[in-house]
C-alpha cells in the first residue's frame, strides 16, 4: 500500500509544464521592477519548484494517509481532549460572510461578526462564572499569558510592586511555569499530597507578600478534583494574590461547577479542546480568557462592546495591558465555538461533561485490575495509570505499552506526563466515544497487559504496521536536518 | 436526544452500572458548595438547537456583514487578500490533517510531520535563512518572540524597534517587553517613510527590528539595518512579508539574524483577522534558542527516512520555567495550507502574484495622484500598498461612506487625512479604474 512508501519531498516533484496557473493574466502595464525597487530588487524566480496540480494533490493526500486522526478511531490523548467535532461547525466557519471579512473593516460593516463575538462572550461568562472575556489569545498558553498579565496589571495598578512570584503545583502543565517566567515572574512550586491534589501545608509554606498569584487547573492533570479548592483560592487571596484557572480541563465540569464559584479571578479556555475546533495537527485554536470585575479593566484591547443597537470594537481602554497579537482574535475558530454552544445549550454542555467523566470512569474501572493506578480516589474526565507492574514483571515500560497499542489501531494516550507520576499513562477518552469504542480500547489494553507477561517482545518490537517505527530522536537532535 | 453525543443518559447509566458505578454519584467529588447553582443564564439557552436551526441562525449573522467577495475592498495593513487555489481547502479539510493532534507519536503522524518539514523548507527558501521553525501564532506575537530571543542571546534587556512597524505589532512587542522588563526604544521613520536612523550606542541593544515592506508599504533597506545593528553588536531582526520576498532582497542574503512575518498572505482567507500564521527563521547560531516546534529529519529503526519533533529541550513540556517560550498549540493547519499554496503556485505562481500585486498598486496610485486630489506621502518604492494624503478639506470618513454606497470598501484612514491602500493580484483593471474614478469624483463632491 502506498502509505508504507517513503514520500519524496515536494521539491523533488518539479514539472516541465512551468508557469503561473491560477492568476488571471496581468491587465495593467508591467513596470520595470528593477528600476522601481532599485537595490532592494531580486532578479529571477524564487527558489521553489513549479509542481503540477495532480502531483501536489497526490503528494499531500499520500502524506495525509500517514496520519492517525479522530475520524478513524479513539484518540485518548490525556489533557488534549481529542473529541469528535460536528462537521457543521466547519461549514459555518467557512461561510463567505465570515471568511471574506477583513480585520480592518469599519465596525458598521461587520455587525454580524461583532454580534457573534458579543453573544459568545456572554455564553462563556455563563459557563465560567466570569464577568467578561477577551478573544485575543491564540491558544491555551497564550491565554495563560494574558491571564497572568491581567494579574500583573492589577498589582501594578495598585502600586504593589513587591510581588514577583507565581505559585504553580508540581502536577501543572509545562505551559504554566513557562508562562509565569515569560510574564517576568519567579516560579514557586508546591507539592501534591498523597491524594494527588495540592498539599495545603506545602501551599501554606509558599505563601507570602511576594506572591502575585496561583496557577491551577481543577480537575488537575491527574483528573482529580481538588475538594479544597475554595480554601486554596481563599489562602491566596488572603495573602494578597490572585488565582488563575488553567481551563484545559473544562471538559470535566461544564455546568457542574464554575471556576468563578471556586474563587478564581481569571480563566482561559482551550476552545480547540473543549468547545469544538479540530486540532489541525497543532492548531489553530483559540484561548479566550475570562475574568471577574476586578480584572476586567485590564483586559487586552480591543474588547467587543455594544452601544444602542450597534456592536463595536472598543480600543479606548485606558487600563488595558495592551495587545498580545494583532486584531481581535482567531475569529474563524470562534465561529465554530459559537455554533457548538448553540447546538448544545446549557443542557447539552452539562451532558458533554457528564459523558466525558462517565467514559473515563468506565475505562478506569475496566483497567484498574490490569494496570497500576497510583491514586484510587474517583477521577473525572481523565485518569492516570502506570506501567509499574509490567515494568517489574517483564521490563516493558510505558513507551512499549503504548507503541503496542498502535498495533491494535489506537492512538496512544499522553505518556510521561504529569511528571509527578513515574511512567505515567494519561487517558482521556472524551464524551464522543461509544460504549463499543471504550470496550475495544479496554480490551486492547488488557490484551497488552497479558502480552507483557507472556511475550514482552511483542511490545518491544511495536509498532509493526506503521509507515515507520521508533525513529532515532537522539540523532535528529544531535545533528539537526531542518529543511530540504 | 442531546446534541451530537453518541450515548443516551440511560445507556451511560447502564454502562457505569456494569462496572459498579452510579451515574448519580459521578460528580460527588465536587463539594456541594462548588456545585453550579445557576438557574438563569445571560446568553446560553437551556436547550440546544438542531443543526438546521444552527445553520439558519449563524448564516443570518454572516449575512449581516459586508464581505469582500461582494464588495471591492482596498484594506491591507497586515492582512492581504490573495487568491487561494481550490485544491488548498480540499486538502487541508481532509480529516487526516484536520483532526489529528500535534505530532507527538511520530509513527502515526508522518503526514503532519513531513508537512511541517516542508513548511520549514519553504520558509528557508523564501527568506534565505538556514533555519525555520514550524510556525508561531502571528506576526505580532512572532515579533515579540524574536525580541525575547535576541535578549536571551545577547543577555541585554533593551531593544530598538522601528516606528514603521505595524502599530499592533509594536503594541504587542511592548506588552511582552513590559512583562519581561525589557526596555523598548521606538525609532522614527524619516520623511521618506524609511527607518534610516538607528541608535549608535555600542553593546547596549539586544536587537534592532524593522518591518519590510513597512506598515506604509515602503520597502526598507535591509543592508543598512544589518550594517547598523552589527556595528554595535546587536542582532538584526526583520518582519518581512513572504509574498514580497518573491521579488525583494531576502533577509538571509542581507545578513539578517532573525526573520519573522505574517504568512496569512500566502492565500489564507482574511477571516476577520485570524487564523493566520507567523513564521520565524534564524541563523544556525540561534537554532537552539528558538521558540516553537521544530521538525527534523532522521531515520527509523529500519533506516527509513522519517520526521520527528526535535530539539525539544527548548520547550515548555521539558524545560518548564526555563523554556524558550510557553508556546504549545500553534497554527499547524494554517502552515500546512500555506505550504500547499506554495506547492501549487510554485516559484512562477508566487512571482506572478507578487508582480501583479506590485504592478496594480503602482497603476492605481498613479491614477489617484495624477491631478492633485491625492498625493503620495512617502516618495520611495512601495510594495502592494501605499499611503496617500487627500487634498485640503476632504473628509475621508465621508468619502469612505460614500464609497460603501457604491459597493467599495475604501482604504484605511490613518491620521485623519491619509489613506493606506492595498492592492493584490485579485483586482482587475476595470475595478481599479472604477475605484479611482469614484475616489476622484467623491473628492470633488
Ligand atoms: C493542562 C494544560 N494546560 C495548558 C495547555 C496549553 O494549551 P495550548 O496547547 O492550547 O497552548 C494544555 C495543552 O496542551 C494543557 O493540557
Amino acid at each position: 500500500m502506498s502509505r508504507y512508501k517513503e514520500t519524496p519531498l515536494i521539491f523533488e516533484l518539479a514539472t516541465s509544464n512551468e508557469g503561473s496557473r491560477y492568476i488571471r493574466p496581468l491587465d495593467v502595464p508591467k513596470p520595470d521592477f528593477s528600476e522601481w525597487f532599485g537595490d532592494a530588487y531580486r532578479e529571477g524566480k524564487p527558489n521553489i519548484p513549479d509542481v503540477d496540480e495532480i502531483s501536489v494533490v497526490r503528494h499531500f493526500t499520500n502524506l495525509s494517509s500517514k496520519n492517525y486522526h479522530v475520524e478513524v478511531g479513539t484518540y485518548p490523548l490525556g489533557s488534549c481532549t481529542m473529541k469528535y467535532n460536528p462537521k457543521v461547525n466547519e461549514d459555518m466557519s467557512a461561510l463567505t460572510g465570515f471568511a471574506a471579512t477583513h480585520p480592518m473593516q469599519p465596525d458598521e460593516t461587520v455587525q454580524g461578526n461583532l454580534e457573534l463575538l458579543y453573544h459568545l462572550e456572554k455564553m462563556l461568562n455563563d459557563v465560567t462564572g466570569m464577568a467578561a472575556h477577551t478573544f485575543q489569545p491564540a491558544a491555551g498558553a497564550h491565554g495563560e499569558l494574558a491571564g497572568i498579565l491581567l494579574i500583573k496589571a492589577y498589582h501594578e495598578d495598585r502600586g504593589d510592586t513587591k510581588r514577583d512570584t507565581i505559585i504553580v503545583p508540581d502536577a501543572a502543565h509545562g505551559t504554566n511555569p513557562a508562562t509565569a517566567a515569560m510574564a517576568g515572574y519567579k516560579v514557586r512550586e508546591v507539592k501534591s499530597n498523597e491524594y494527588g491534589t495540592v498539599d495545603l501545608e506545602s501551599l501554606e509554606a509558599a505563601l507570602g507578600d511576594d506572591v502575585a498569584g496561583l496557577m491551577l487547573t481543577n480537575p488537575n492533570t491527574l483528573g482529580l478534583y481538588d475538594g479544597n479548592i475554595e480554601k486554596i483560592t481563599r489562602m491566596i487571596h488572603d495573602c494578597g494574590g490572585l488565582c488563575y484557572y488553567d481551563g484545559a480541563n473544562m471538559n470535566a465540569i461544564m455546568m457542574h461547577a464554575r471556576p468563578g464559584d471556586m474563587g478564581f479571578d481569571c480563566v482561559h479556555w482551550n476552545v480547540h479542546k473543549t468547545l469544538s475546533t479540530p486540532h489541525g495537527g497543532g492548531g489553530p485554536g483559540a484561548g479566550p480568557v475570562g475574568c471577574n470585575e476586578l480584572l476586567e479593566p485590564y483586559l487586552p484591547r480591543p474588547v467587543v462592546a455594544k452601544k444602542d443597537d450597534m456592536y463595536y470594537l472598543d480600543f479606548d481602554r485606558p487600563k488595558s495591558f495592551g495587545m498580545i497579537r494583532s486584531f481581535v482574535g482567531t475569529f474563524g475558530v470562534l465561529v465554530r465555538t459559537y455554533a457548538y454552544m448553540l447546538s448544545n445549550g446549557a443542557e447539552g454542555l452539562y451532558e458533554v461533561s457528564e459523558g466525558a467523566v462517565a467514559n473515563s470512569t468506565y475505562l478506569r474501572e475496566r483497567l484498574k485490575d490490569y494496570y497500576h493506578i497510583p491514586y484510587d480516589t474517583p477521577s473525572m474526565h481523565e485518569f492516570v495509570m502506570t506501567s509499574e507492574w509490567q515494568k517489574k514483571e517483564s521490563g516493558c515500560n510505558t513507551l512499549d505499552i503504548v507503541k503496542r497499542l498502535i498495533d491494535y489501531g489506537f492512538h496512544p494516550p499522553t505518556v510521561y506526563f504529569p511528571l509527578v507520576v513515574a511512567e505515567a499513562i494519561m487517558i482521556e477518552p472524551t464524551e464522543t466515544e461509544t460504549w463499543r469504542d471504550l470496550d475495544a480500547l479496554a480490551d486492547a489494553f488488557i490484551k497488552i497487559a497479558e502480552e507483557a507477561k507472556e511475550d514482552p517482545e511483542l511490545l518491544k518490537g511495536a509498532p509493526r504496521y506503521t509507515p515507520i517505527a521508533r525513529p532515532d530522536e537522539t540523532a535528529a537532535a544531535r545533528d539537526p536536518i531542518l529543511a530540504g | 436526544m442531546i446534541g451530537y453525543l453518541p450515548m443516551s443518559r440511560e445507556e451511560r447509566r447502564r454502562m457505569l452500572a456494569s462496572v459498579g458505578v452510579d451515574l448519580d454519584k459521578l460528580f460527588d467529588m465536587i463539594p456541594e458548595c462548588d456545585r453550579c447553582s445557576v438557574e438563569e443564564y445571560e446568553a446560553l439557552a437551556d436547550k440546544g438547537m438542531k443543526e438546521m436551526e444552527v445553520v439558519e441562525h449563524v448564516q443570518a449573522l454572516a449575512d449581516k456583514n459586508l464581505n469582500t467577495a461582494k464588495y471591492d475592498c482596498y484594506l491591507g495593513a497586515g492582512y492581504y487578500d490573495h487568491y487561494q487555489p481550490a485544491a488548498v481547502k480540499h486538502l487541508i479539510n481532509r480529516s487526516e490533517f484536520l483532526t489529528s493532534y500535534t505530532p507527538y507519536q511520530a509513527e502515526i503522524s508522518q503526514g503532519t510531520l513531513q508537512a511541517y518539514f516542508e513548511w520549514q523548507s519553504y520558509i528557508t527558501r523564501l527568506t534565505g535563512m538556514p533555519i525555520a521553525n514550524a510556525g508561531l501564532y502571528d506576526a505580532a506575537s512572532g515579533a515579540a518572540e524574536a525580541v525575547l530571543l535576541a535578549c536571551r542571546d545577547k543577555r541585554r534587556y533593551k531593544v530598538f524597534v522601528s516606528g514603521g512597524m505595524h502599530p499592533e505589532t509594536l503594541e504587542t512587542v511592548q506588552t511582552y517587553c513590559h512583562a519581561a522588563d525589557i526596555e523598548v526604544v521606538v525609532g522614527e521613520i524619516d520623511e521618506n517613510g524609511q527607518q534610516t536612523v538607528y541608535p549608535d550606542a555600542n553593546r547596549e541593544f539586544a536587537c534592532f527590528m524593522i518591518q519590510s515592506p513597512n506598515y506604509f508599504g515602503i520597502v526598507e533597506d535591509l543592508d543598512l539595518l544589518v550594517e547598523k545593528a552589527h556595528a554595535v553588536g546587536a542582532l538584526a531582526v526583520v518582519s518581512a512579508d513572504p509574498v514580497s520576498l518573491a521579488m525583494l532582497k531576502r533577509p538571509g542574503d542581507a545578513g539578517v539574524d532573525i526573520a519573522i512575518g505574517e504568512a496569512q498572505s500566502l492565500g489564507i482567507p482574511t477571516s476577520y483577522g485570524g487564523p493566520g500564521i507567523g513564521y520565524m527563521a534564524v541563523t544556525n547560531k540561534l537554532m537552539r534558542k528558538m521558540p516553537g516546534r521544530i521538525c527534523g529529519q532522521t531515520v527509523d529503526r529500519d533506516g527509513k527516512t522519517c520526521y520527528v519533533l526535535t530539539i525539544q529541550a527548548r520547550e515548555q513540556h521539558i524545560r518548564r520555567e526555563r523554556a524558550t517560550s510557553n508556546i504549545c498549540t500553534s497554527q499547524a493547519l494554517i502552515a500546512t495550507a500555506a505550504t500547499i499554496w506554495l506547492a501549487l503556485q510554485g516559484g512562477s505562481g508566487l512571482l506572478d502574484v507578487a508582480e501583479q500585486s506590485a504592478a496594480k498598486a503602482i497603476y492605481l496610485e498613479k491614477k489617484l495622484t495624477a491631478n492633485g486630489h491625492f498625493k503620495l506621502v512617502y516618495d520611495k518604492p512601495y510594495f502592494r500598498e501605499f499611503l496617500i494624503e487627500a487634498k485640503e478639506g476632504v473628509d475621508l470618513e465621508k468619502l469612505n461612506k460614500a464609497l460603501l454606497e457604491e459597493g467599495i470598501i475604501g482604504g484605511l484612514i490613518v491620521d485623519d487625512n491619509k489613506l493606506l491602500i492595498a492592492v493584490t493580484e485579485k483586482k482587475t483593471k476595470e475595478q481599479l479604474d472604477r475605484f479611482a474614478e469614484a475616489m476622484l469624483r467623491l473628492c470633488d463632491a
